[in-house]
């Protein structure tokens, strides 16, 4: 599904990423872990085509296209999709018709006609409920006075909505108490198929416990050093990340 | 994004731009007191307004234009090379008297302007509304002008009602915005040719929206319109205005004078979006839009209030104010201006507190785009008298791209301890985030922008009438197409 070979980038004029390579299948679950500034939400930044992260050599294919020749749009379209650590507030915008308008560009970017209003509305009162979010959200602007755990809630609720191909969660357990926690995993959970890929970024093992991954990425000085199955997750929880570096080093 | 992209997407397109060729008498250039006789006489005005001109006109000769002091930059304008009079048809017609008589061409230019004059037509189109049409100087015809008397509403042009309605035009005149009020009032005083009256007795909501379409069509020709509306006891109106213009190379000038009265308990809401030609990408031609629109809430517990959608003109130069003297009154102000390419604006309100327990609101909302220049200055003053007195301001602007400018000027003059005054403003790029945000969910670069931006706009358009509200979305979605990174 995506291939990323040898990246290296730039923010800032800063290298972060220096030599990243991955490669997800259709169905699996990845989470990559490291420490604070090892190049985690640079990746998924990257991935999803923030301008102001600078690509200096390294390709990514995305269902084998070049991903830097797409725009920010035609990735989402193409099925990737990026679930915001921090999602932006949109004062004025409500939810419903941010979700209207994103379903039916992605439809009409794979040709299908826009959505009808009555299979629209039905459809999101179904996915409201799954997440255990109230009605009058939808006519909430866009993330405005959303407490972290709502906003957390709003973006698995797009992804719900739009299904996309591959999710990139960023840190989607921050912030969150347990109950938000277990609903956003179901969410998540929900939409786990042989189809459909995700990369996890989190700094706790505590999420992998409810969205359990197949492979386990440790990041460090952008560069994947370790990768393992989930019990990796567990040995980082008790002994940090300096042994690996070591190890590697 | 890149400021490149920002400035490509903002490069727009004015759809009104055309010209209508049709004969037409105008005067030569140039202002004495013989253009304001002819203006006077053509229209048969009685005396007392002759005079009434005439004085204005002494006054204004000693007087300066206001570039000293609003943050806009034109070069000097000659006020001898403009035409003060233009009028569709030849030098000796006289007006049409009824619809009928109208000019085909001119009914067509309405209509392509989404303005249908027929009755039938207009009963077809915008439903409920009735309009007023002014083409350079003269009113060309008003719809639903029967119904509207069964009501006890008039609703004609200013020159119709100084021949029919002398009386209440003579008390009201210049009651509002004197004569000697500012420069630009001093000169539309002294030159105005038509623009709408509206007039609701005692206790009567009139039954429909009312609506004056203005369009500027001679070149080289100035457009002064003077529109006076008056709410007695009781009595309710919803009033809108829509302006374009052709594009031209040369600055023309539009200097209105709107006066609104409101007695006891009588609500007035007058919307106006204002889409003058604003000149081209390099910033050639484009009307100057020096405007001076007051309201009175002379009565108790009256209320007027101003929504204002501005996206044209080449300079915009506006505040409409209100003037709460009557207890309990109430002042409005609701406001988006947009600002492209080279346009300028200095626009706000003034909101001046005699009655007690007098309030206002002041909503805001500025978006600059391109290289251009927009300020937001407004008054609050709350006299001794004004005991109670509240106000709230909120003035946001957004900007698109690093070439524009929003500036705010806010003054307050409170002279009474009881009165709460409340002043909020932001001034915010547009969010990379939200752009980012919203193209990750697939939604393109434009469409994000316009979602952004309209609803950064939401709090004014809320208070647009229906009808107006989807205008003002498509035009402000026209006025920004190009214009973000």
């Amino acid at each position: 599904m995506i291939e990323i070979k040898d990246l290296h980038a730039k923010v800032e004029g800063k290298p972060i990423l220096k030599g990243l390579s991955l490669s997800i299948k259709p169905g699996e679950v990845h989470a990559i872990m490291g420490p604070n500034g090892s190049g985690k939400s640079t990746l998924s930044a990257v991935l999803a085509g923030r301008s102001d992260y600078e690509v200096t050599s390294g390709s990514v294919t995305f269902f084998g296209k070049d991903l830097f020749e797409m725009s920010v749009e035609e990735r989402a379209c193409a099925g990737l999709m990026l679930a915001f650590q921090y999602p932006v507030e949109i004062p004025g915008v409500k939810n419903v018709y941010l979700l209207k308008a994103a379903l039916n560009a992605q439809r009409k970017a794979r040709g299908e006609p826009e959505i009808e209003a009555p299979t629209f509305m039905k459809l999101v009162r179904e996915k409201l409920k799954f997440m255990k979010i109230d009605n009058s959200f939808l006519h909430r602007a866009v993330n405005e006075g959303f407490s972290g755990g709502e906003k957390k809630r709003n973006e698995i609720l797009q992804m719900l909505i739009l299904e996309p191909k591959l999710v990139l969660l960023d840190e989607i357990d921050s912030g969150l108490d347990i109950d938000a926690l277990k609903v956003v995993s179901e969410g998540v959970n929900s939409l786990r198929d042989a189809g459909r890929s995700f990369l996890m970024i989190t700094h706790y093992q505590r999420l992998l416990d409810y969205i359990e991954p197949d492979f386990v990425h440790v990041l460090s000085d952008g560069q994947i050093i370790k990768t393992g199955d989930k019990s990796l997750a567990l040995e980082l929880e008790d002994r940090g990340y300096d042994w690996v570096v070591e190890e590697t080093a | 994004m890149a400021n490149e992209e920002m400035e490509q997407l903002v490069s727009s397109e004015y759809k009104q731009g055309f010209v209508t060729d049709i004969e037409s008498y105008t005067l030569p250039p140039g202002l004495d007191e013989d253009v304001i006789r002819y203006i006077s006489s053509k229209k048969e005005e009685p005396q007392w307004l002759l005079d009434w001109r005439l004085e204005a006109f002494a006054l204004w000769k000693e007087m300066h234009d206001p570039q000293a002091w609003a943050n806009i930059e034109y070069p000097k304008i000659d006020y001898q090379a403009v035409s003060y009079y233009s009028a569709p048809g030849a030098k000796d017609k006289n007006a049409p008297k009824s619809l009928d008589e109208v000019d085909p061409k001119l009914l067509e230019t309405f209509e392509k302007l989404g303005i249908p004059l027929h009755e039938r037509a207009a009963l077809a189109g915008v439903r409920g509304v009735a309009v007023d049409a002014v083409f350079d100087s003269v009113s060309v015809g008003t719809t639903f002008k029967k119904e509207l008397a069964e009501a006890g509403v008039i609703f004609c042009s200013i020159s119709e009602a100084v021949q029919n309605h002398p009386e209440l035009v003579k008390k009201y005149l210049g009651t509002v915005v004197s004569k000697t009020d500012n420069f630009y009032a001093a000169l539309n005083a002294a030159v105005f040719t038509d623009g709408s009256f509206v007039f609701v007795p005692k206790g009567v909501t009139c039954p429909m929206e009312l609506s004056t379409y203005f369009r500027i069509n001679a070149a080289n020709t100035g457009q002064f319109e003077r529109t006076l509306i008056i709410c007695e006891e009781g009595a309710q109106v919803s009033y809108l205005e829509g302006c374009t213009a052709p594009m031209r190379d040369e600055n023309q000038l539009h200097a209105a004078v709107v006066e609104l009265v409101a007695l006891d308990d009588a609500y007035i809401k007058y919307s106006t979006v204002q889409n003058w030609y604003p000149g081209d990408e390099e910033g050639l031609g484009g009307i100057y839009n020096f405007v001076t629109k007051r309201g009175d809430c002379r009565g108790d517990r009256s209320k007027i209030s101003w929504t204002q959608v501005e996206t044209g003109s080449a300079i915009t130069w506006k505040y409409p104010s209100c003037i709460l003297r009557g207890k309990d009154s109430v002042g409005e102000f609701y406001s988006v201006a947009v600002t492209n390419n080279f346009q300028q604006a200095d626009t706000g309100t003034k909101m001046i507190h005699l009655g007690e327990g007098s309030r206002s609101t002041i909503i805001s909302k500025g978006i600059s785009a391109g290289r251009s220049n927009q300020s937001y200055r407004g008054l609050v003053k709350i006299l001794p008298s004004a005991k109670n007195a509240r106000n709230f301001t909120q003035c946001d602007s957004l900007l698109l791209g690093d070439k524009c400018g929003a500036h705010t000027f806010p003054y307050q003059e409170i002279g009474n301890a009881s009165a709460q005054v409340e002043h909020e403003a932001t001034t915010s790029k547009i969010g990379e985030d939200q752009l980012f945000y919203c193209m990750q969910r697939g939604i393109s670069e434009e469409d994000s922008v316009n979602m952004i931006v309209n609803g950064f706009c939401k709090d004014v358009f809320q208070e647009l009438p229906m009808e107006f509200a989807v205008e003002a979305e498509a035009l402000l979605n026209v006025s920004l197409e190009g214009a973000v990174g």
